[in-house]
């Protein structure tokens, strides 16, 4: 029995990935009913697949005083920090509470590893790492998280949370602990996974790519496209913003199935939703939009299919919105909670992207094209490998359950 | 700043050194204990998985074992938050060695292996817990981060809670930068409430970061020669059975420990 939660405020947020750098990027491309996927033009070697690349990567330049920092992970986190005012809000959030009352917490599955590759690619004479490349920070998966604290200026707690495609999500339950027991009073949370060769021979091997655009929830559905993107939030108590949108709940549960493959009665995924909806003091029917995790692997979507028919009334709508990123992996998990919050702020749910012959076993919630209507209550799936799964429950301001 | 308390009712511990809990008190009486054998048993796991597991997710299911069995709690009723510095050395080694000659013939078993919550994974199916589960990391603070995480989740969702700490050996042109010298692994099973089950009675308190609290030989050239090894510090004081430590939770933020007897 879980014990309740404080509705938080969700003061800031912003998002960069395929289909844009910032907010009005995403939502206008989400708009438009167009992928942001490409052929491969990324891997070391050839892979015959779509990826999910952000533009501008390789061109952002981090401040001099960072410069220690630089891999492809840290320039994508940077970008995004970067969009939508996000960084002048932390600055205020850190006048107002003092640095160390701020919590960073950062959800990533693979941080820079991509330099890690680049330092093996190119080792020296004595088969050790070139002089560039001997920076110890960039080759630990907390790198990410100690480079957004050292630009953040942050002094509180700082932590990576690293549980494959569930990584980004998880950091709203951390934050909500943090603050609900006054550890601090504000927390940053977000991710970033950029693209890199071990995840795309990685997926590959385990042969979950596709080698077309993904297709999550179509019946020929036949694998994952891969994708990067970089994501943040600021939370704070309501009273700090009471217009603010909300976090109202959240909900984790272990599958305890398989390292690869979901429980197929989705057992962890059920309870995860059914923790969310319990803490948020919601019942399903009053859940307007649900963000699915929808990877468009064969199984995945085979088991959240059964969830949202067993779980939801047809007056939820529910989407994937992967194929227009891709699967960004363990920067999923913000990245779809920021398509949740545009859906409570602009009443706009993104259709299904890639669904044009629908799986027959997806119900009425599936929203198959982009719809408008008024959205209170939006939630949010992540699954990760290890069978770790999250599922976020965000509401308008002012909203009663 | 509040104070956290909590209560230790298991103890995991394994290094080349040191087999469990019981061999570092000897330590600390004076005395050398018998070192394990090379490979951290694991006996949790099913003889399929025994297999298949690489040795990080061995020394991290060895430790959370012992911690779980000192505590008397079923494994499955434990939500649990996994810390390791650096995740799986020798696989990153091998996937990056890999991918610079023969990318498109990496290991599916070694990929799946490769996620940083690999021993979060393996123990929930190996103890049927569907509990929630973390994997965490904080570079050289990842203990005590690791420890404000499960200490966090105790007293927020009044739960007992598994934690464990590890890190293997370095391994390949990695180990340069990591400077993982050899595998250390820890892990406790820490609660809200006292019980029969408790043994020592915690007080957290967070602070501006102070330098980490001297050990005696060989502790602190063990604390040195990996990151989860910062734990050594908390836990002399469990094997003294009572004292105080600093840790690091941040770069920039201390966790002061009271730590009290009460078996």
């Amino acid at each position: 029995m879980p014990v309740s939660m404080i509705p938080l405020a969700i003061t800031a947020y912003t998002a960069s990935s395929a289909i844009g750098h910032g907010l009005a990027a995403q939502l206008h491309t989400l708009g438009r009913s167009s992928t942001g996927l490409r052929p491969n033009d990324f891997s070391s070697a050839p892979l015959a697949c779509w990826i999910g690349r952000v533009d501008g990567v390789e061109d952002t330049e981090l401040p001099t005083a960072l410069a220690i920092w630089e891999c492809r992970n840290n320039q994508l986190a940077w970008l995004g920090l970067n969009q939508d005012g996000f960084l002048a809000r932390v600055h205020s959030a850190r006048e107002r509470y003092g640095a160390s009352r701020i919590a960073l917490l950062m959800g990533t599955s693979t941080a820079s590893i991509g330099a890690t590759e680049e330092a093996y690619r190119r080792l020296d004479a004595d088969g050790g790492f070139a002089d560039d490349m001997l920076r110890p920070a960039i080759h630990e998966p907390h790198s990410l998280a100690a480079f957004v604290s050292a630009a953040l200026q942050l002094e509180g707690p700082c932590l990576t949370v690293s549980t494959a495609c569930s990584s980004s999500a998880k950091v709203f339950a951390n934050a909500e602990r943090m603050i609900r027991l006054g550890l601090v009073d504000a927390a940053v949370v977000g991710g970033v996974d950029t693209l890199c060769d071990s995840v795309l021979f990685g997926f590959n091997s385990l042969e979950l790519v596709s080698a077309e655009p993904c297709r999550p929830f179509d019946a020929e559905r036949n694998g994952i496209s891969i994708g990067e993107a970089a994501g943040f939030a600021l939370l704070e108590r309501i009273d700090a913003a009471p217009d603010a949108p909300r976090l109202l709940g959240y909900g984790e549960a272990s599958d305890a199935y398989h390292m690869s493959t979901p429980h197929p009665d989705g057992v962890g995924a059920e309870l995860a939703l059914r923790d969310a909806l319990q803490r948020a003091g919601l019942d399903a029917s009053q859940v307007d939009y649900i963000n699915l995790h929808g990877t468009a692997s064969v199984k995945n979507d085979e088991v959240e299919t059964g969830l949202v028919n067993r779980v939801f009334p047809s007056s939820t709508r529910a989407s994937s919105t992967k194929g227009f990123t891709g699967h960004t992996l363990g920067a999923a998990g913000i990245i779809e909670a920021t398509i949740a919050l545009q859906a409570i702020e602009h009443g706009f749910i993104p259709g299904n992207l890639g669904g044009s012959t629908p799986d027959p076993a997806c119900g009425a919630p599936f929203a198959w094209r982009n719809e408008q209507q008024r959205v209170d209550v939006a939630f949010s799936n992540s699954f990760g490998f290890g069978g770790n799964n999250v599922c976020l429950a965000f509401a308008r301001a002012g909203f009663s359950a | 700043m509040t104070a956290l308390h909590c209560y230790v009712e298991g103890i995991g511990l394994w290094s080349p050194q040191l087999a469990n809990f019981e061999a570092l008190r000897a330590v600390v009486a004076g005395e050398t204990p018998a070192a394990p054998p090379p490979r951290p048993a694991a006996t949790v796991l099913p003889a399929n998985e025994l297999r298949r597991a690489p040795e990080s997710v061995l020394l991290a299911i060895e430790v959370a074992g012992q911690a779980v069995a000192m505590s008397g709690r079923p494994a499955n009723t434990l939500a649990s938050v996994f810390a390791s510095a650096q995740g799986d050395q020798v696989i990153t080694d091998y996937m990056c060695s890999t991918l610079t000659r023969t990318p498109t013939e990496l290991s599916p078993t070694r990929f799946h292996n490769s996620v940083h919550n690999a021993a979060a994974g393996y123990w929930t199916i190996a103890t049927e817990c569907r509990a929630p589960s973390i994997a965490v990391c904080a570079q050289h603070y990842s203990f005590g981060a690791a420890l404000l995480e499960a200490v966090s989740q105790i007293l927020a969702e009044q739960r007992p809670m598994l934690l464990v700490c590890s890190d293997t050996k370095g391994s390949g042109p990695l180990l340069e930068v990591t400077g993982c010298k050899q595998p250390f692994g820890c892990a406790l099973v820490l609660a809200p409430q006292a019980s029969e089950a408790s043994l020592a009675r915690m007080v957290l308190t967070l602070s501006p970061a102070q330098p980490t609290t001297p050990l005696p030989a060989p502790l602190h050239e063990w604390r040195d020669s990996n990151p989860s090894a910062q734990a050594l510090s908390l836990l002399a004081l469990l094997a003294r059975g009572q004292g105080r430590c600093q840790l690091h939770a941040a770069a920039t933020l201390g966790l002061e420990i009271d730590m009290e007897n009460v078996a």
